[in-house]
């Protein structure tokens, strides 16, 4: 199982895709195949030696004008039983969903993903990055909103891409057919970090994704052991709240990704990095190592205190 | 019939006299359109040799993942550079520079319709391609794609100048692309040799005038568009911001409205050279004249109805996108019209096959397989996952490399002794076709299943895990060995230049007008106008030839059936055109740095201008019909 | 001839590699960082930057990025037009206009209520404001000022902005 592969795909939308994609490979290949044939017959029936200029009999002539009619008509059909099958696929591809689907606002920013939650019933949202967690064989609309310039969203498993464009709301119908991890990226130049735009779906059972839904409303409990609460006041007072958000703080910034369950999540800097003390530890004191001209600036800390805010942070399950 | 193939013009007009030492002032002014053809010609393969360098450059870092060989600002300027250059400082103008060295031979004509403009777009075209690169040295190179969307490349999000180097390229090579498109449709009307009506024009000829008229509907809009884009980053309009009732898909719209038929601007020269190789090598009529001159036609409407197929992710109603479904998958026809001619035309001849032949043997694989992948792309469900990329980029190479640069270099193999008066030794050339065909498909085949495996465009760098490595690793070896094949044909026309076998007028027995002149061909002024009494000159019919033209005077005649009309003066050589291009260079550039620069800019060109235009008293160029008399042989020959 | 000319083409490229008006510099670290003190040359180093900085495209168009993020725009006003907090846009300058002044302002704060962003922005992300506030009364140079924004334009941007020189008068 790739999961970053269109060949590999585990929803609706991408399996139509692929089985027109495989439709139209093997009618290339013939195509290709009767082509080169015809080339190499035609190079290899030797009539008239090429020394003069000759004039072809009117018979032969004849003949090949009737062959190139026919290779034109059968090109023509050819063609359209492709058309065909392509406005029938995309017809089937855009059929609204039977049931309601499961609706997130998905926000685009220069260079990482926010994954706004809706909560039924009720007017409570909540935000996360990163990971975008589904219910499998539910249908999930995606509305897609960006915030800057223009980017793409694009998890190949699971369907084609479409772009968030800035002024205008566009959406894209997901289904997940099979739990599993599912990679994505951004798919449309967006500047200097456009190669390191990745978010992850989590395609999970719908018990699971119920109980991960209420831990994501829920604010991790403060600190317990003195290692972690001076962490905390590190957040506090160093420039992390200045742009990050942690539910049950007062950090409320939405300049950058919301931290509250940073600890759970698989990778770190839209999958750049793994998710472990060390790498988070880099990532905070020197992230343009990393991912050079992310807008997350160097952060001067002590190693003590770097070590503290690590462990706290990483304590945010 | 001439049988011997000897042309009766090469002892008539004398060889191109040994070359003297031009002054400078000779090199400037000049008109004659050989010069300005073999200057386009070789600055575009300049350009080809540096955009390929950026293309290796960038091929390094991608090799293996988390590469460090640059980072991604200096990555982000150099494939916008890449693309860039390939698009508008090599593939156009190595195109139009062909039509303007070869149209005029090919149609009979002493010289183009106005020289000195194709002067002018020479300097204005070098003038863009050393702005761009003294900007990419400084560190000033454009960031934001070769196509450059907005508002990623608007004045927020892209700060500084880069961007501006862009837009003000653009407006310096499509000032260059209608001043040769203006050139090729007029000579190609007008200064057809007489006997030489429109139905007997060969294939090439016919390509160059309908590339020419795409030019000039095509071009006018991207310079619309880069306009703009230059004045909501120069002057804070609103064509592209949305919280002002601006549009950033309409910078798409606009753009690929341009784009689109620009691919085909670049491929329908290179199917004209392959209809001439083809042609010259199995010593046959054309197959199907008419319909393949209708297929490059039908190309060229139907490639203006296609651009929406580049924006199908962007959310557009269903129903639109179907249209340009069909569209994009109904220009597959005419191509395939010409594949089917050309096979019906080599069928039973056994061809010459040499190396413009091998090229040609090169074209039909690769291209097959471009289009065929282009089709795919036209499928808005395929499309959406692989739309943005490797796939596309290894479908783009495959049809421009392939639907243009290897015609190209058949086509440079096969007119070299015209063009230089030299044979290119057939081993190298054999060795560069055998390198570049194997490098290429070694370097963008596997791009296709890297674009399905999950492999967005335009990323300087990927993980490890996503096992894009490997394939990454050949399609690097693959580049390298696809510029080694360029280098080798490059040497090769280097080292024949210096010490070559010379070439005789005709040597390959083709069948068009140029082979009818010395290699390389004499100055316009010593030129006679041939009377051609067939749709093959060399091959059918005798050669007449035009009395009574003076060596200052050039014959125009009518537009279907190219019966002499008049006869007009033959532009002089005038240094205000390279003068004119500098003005226009200053224009462009200094609006750039200060809106003072527009109006001291207009002013300056428009005293250039005056100076170029103004009136000498020589006597008007209208003449009667009754001082030429054209030769020509008795009756119609049939083609 | 052609040596003249390849001699000529030398000169442009070593001087066009040169040219370091474009350059994003993505990191100050580590001779910016506090954590790395060097008091004898900070101050003048410090200077150095702003000047830089106050003349440079990107860093001026980051700092238009942390005004908008930093809610700069709450009290001074989108493009500095004022509203609780003085306008930026005009001659009037309460705690000095030089860039030390202004960077010594974001970072201390103002008894007036203004707050101290010393422990909210890193020292470059301050110079980059700092090069943004100048630009919005004109005083950047027509090169490096902000054309303008993608929101909706509540006053003509600073690239269009006839410099505004800062009066001597402190209220």
């Amino acid at each position: 199982m790739d999961p970053y592969s269109a060949l590999d795909p585990a929803g609706t939308p991408a399996a139509l895709s692929l089985r027109l994609f495989y439709g139209y490979l093997d009618v290339s290949a013939v195509v290709f195949t009767l082509v080169i044939a015809a080339l190499g017959f035609a190079l290899g029936r030797p009539r008239q030696p090429a020394a003069d200029y000759q004039e072809a009999s009117p018979a032969i002539e004849r003949s090949k004008s009737r062959a190139v009619v026919w290779a034109t008509v059968a090109t023509v059909l050819t063609l359209l039983g492709l058309l065909i099958a392509s406005v029938a696929t995309g017809h089937a591809m855009a059929l609204l969903p039977a049931e309601p689907p499961v609706r997130v606002q998905v926000i685009s920013h220069k260079w990482w993903w926010e994954f706004r939650y809706p909560v039924s019933g009720s007017a409570t949202q909540f935000s996360t990055a990163y990971e975008l967690h589904i219910p499998v064989a539910r249908p999930i609309q995606l509305e897609l909103v960006a915030t800057d310039v223009i980017h793409s969203f694009w998890v190949p498993s699971l369907s084609g891409k479409r772009d968030a464009i800035p002024g205008k709301h566009n959406v894209l119908f997901l289904q997940a057919d099979r739990p599993g991890r599912y990679e994505g990226q951004c798919a449309e130049f967006c500047g200097t970090q456009h190669a390191n735009m990745r978010f992850l779906v989590v395609a999970e059972r719908p018990d699971q994704f119920v109980a991960w839904r209420d831990h994501q409303l829920a604010s991790p409990p403060p600190p317990s052991d003195p290692l972690r609460q001076r962490g905390l006041e590190v957040f506090m007072n160093s420039r992390c709240s200045s742009c990050h958000a942690i539910a049950g703080t007062d950090a409320f910034a939405t300049v950058g990704p919301d931290l509250t369950h940073l600890g759970a999540r698989r990778r770190l800097a839209m999958g750049t990095l793994e998710n472990d003390s060390t790498h988070l530890s880099h990532w905070i004191e020197d992230p343009q190592a990393a991912k050079p001209g992310v807008q997350m600036p160097s952060t001067p800390l002590s190693p003590e205190d770097r070590h503290a805010l690590v462990a706290y942070l990483e304590g945010l399950k | 019939m001439n049988s011997t193939f000897e042309p009766t013009l090469a002892e008539a007009s004398p060889a191109a006299e040994p070359r003297q030492r031009s002054t400078l002032y000779d090199l400037l002014a000049t008109t004659e359109h050989t010069a300005i053809g073999r200057r386009f010609i070789a600055t575009a393969l300049g350009f080809f040799l540096v955009g390929g360098v950026l293309a290796l450059l960038m091929r390094l870092q991608l090799a293996t993942p988390l590469a460090h060989v640059m980072g991604p600002d200096r990555y982000n300027q150099l494939f916008t550079t890449h693309g860039s250059t390939m698009m508008f400082l090599f593939a156009v103008p190595i195109m139009q520079g062909l039509g303007l060295y070869f149209v005029p031979l090919m149609v009979g004509a002493r010289n183009l319709a106005f020289p000195r403009l194709a002067n002018f777009a020479f300097w204005i075209y070098l003038f863009g391609g050393l702005f761009l690169y003294i900007a990419l040295l400084s560190n000033t190179g454009p960031d934001a794609g070769w196509f450059s969307y907005v508002p990623l490349a608007g004045p927020e999000h892209s700060p500084g100048k880069r961007v501006d180097v862009w837009a003000q390229l653009i407006t310096f090579t499509e000032l260059s692309a209608l001043s040769v498109a203006v050139n090729l449709i007029v000579t190609t009307f007008k200064h057809k040799a007489p006997g030489l009506s429109l139905d007997r024009l060969p294939i090439f000829v016919w390509a160059s005038l309908v590339t020419s008229f795409m030019v000039v509907f095509a071009m006018p809009a991207v310079i619309i568009a880069s306009s703009c884009l230059a004045l909501d980053r120069l002057v804070a309009t609103h064509f592209f911001n949305p919280a002002e009732g601006g549009d950033a898909l309409l910078w798409q719209h606009m753009f690929w409205f341009f784009g689109h038929p620009e691919v085909y601007i670049i491929f329908l020269p290179g199917v004209g050279m392959v209809s001439e190789i083809v042609v010259t090598a199995s010593k046959r009529p054309m197959f199907g004249y008419v319909p393949v001159v209708l297929a490059n036609v039908a190309t060229a409407i139907l490639a203006f109805g296609l651009w929406v197929h580049h924006m199908f992710a962007t959310g557009l109603p269903q129903l639109g996108a179907s249209f340009f479904t069909g569209a994009s998958i109904l220009i597959a026809i005419p191509t395939g019209v010409q594949f089917f001619c050309w096979i019906a035309t080599l069928w039973g001849s056994r061809p010459k096959v040499d190396v413009p032949f091998g090229f040609v043997l090169a074209f039909f694989a690769t291209f097959l397989i471009g289009g065929l992948t282009g089709v795919m792309l036209a499928a808005v469900p395929i499309n959406l996952q692989v739309h943005d990329t490797f796939f596309v980029v290894a479908h783009f190479h495959y049809v421009l490399i392939g639907g243009a640069v290897f015609p190209l270099f058949g086509g440079l193999t096969h007119w070299f002794p015209k063009l230089t008066g030299r044979l290119l030794s057939e081993r190298l050339g054999w060795l560069s076709c055998g390198l570049v065909f194997v490098g290429f498909n070694l370097a963008f085949f596997p791009q296709h299943l890297l674009g399905l495996r999950g492999m967005p465009r335009r990323i300087y760098t990927y993980l490890p895990e996503t096992g894009w490595g490997f394939w990454n690793f050949v399609s690097t070896i693959g580049a390298f060995t696809l510029g080694l094949g360029a280098l080798v044909f490059l040497f090769n026309a280097a080292r024949t230049l210096r010490s070559g076998a010379r070439a005789s007028a005709n040597p390959f027995r083709a069948y068009s007008l140029e082979w009818a002149l010395s290699s390389p061909p004499p100055r316009s002024a010593d030129r006679i106008v041939p009377v051609a009494a067939s749709r093959y000159p060399l091959w059918l019919g005798e050669l007449g030839r035009v009395e009574g033209l003076a060596r200052d005077e050039v014959l125009v005649t009518r537009v279907v059936d190219a019966e002499p009309d008049h006869v007009g003066h033959a532009p002089t050589p005038t240094i205000m055109p390279p003068i004119t291009a500098l003005a226009t260079a200053v224009l462009i550039v200094a609006c750039l740095f200060t809106p003072w620069g527009l109006p001291v800019g207009v002013v300056l060109v428009s005293l250039t201008l005056f100076v170029w235009f103004w009136p000498t008293d020589r006597e008007p160029a209208f003449q009667t019909r009754e001082r030429v008399s054209s030769e020509s042989v008795g009756k119609e020959v049939l083609p | 001839m052609e040596r003249l000319i390849f001699a000529l083409f030398l000169v442009i490229i070593a001087a066009a590699a040169g040219c370091r008006r474009e350059q994003r510099r993505f990191s100050e670290a580590p001779e910016a960082s506090e954590l790395h003190p060097d008091p004898l040359h900070a101050a003048q180093r410090d200077q150095q930057n702003l000047e830089r900085y106050a003349k440079d495209a990107w860093a001026i168009s980051e700092g238009q990025r942390l005004y908008g993020q930093m809610n700069c725009a709450g009290c001074h006003g989108h493009g500095g037009g004022g509203g609780m907090a003085p306008p930026l846009m005009d001659s009037q300058w309460l705690y000095g206009s030089g860039l030390r002044d202004i960077e010594r302002t974001i970072l201390s704060g103002s008894a007036r209520g203004m707050p101290a962003f010393k422990d909210r922005l890193t020292r470059q992300q301050v110079w980059q404001l700092v090069g943004y506030v100048r630009s919005l009364s004109g005083n950047a140079p027509s090169s490096a000022a902000p054309v303008r924004d993608d929101h909706m334009s509540v006053r003509p941007p600073p690239s269009r902005t006839d410099p505004e020189p800062p009066t001597q008068q402190v209220d």
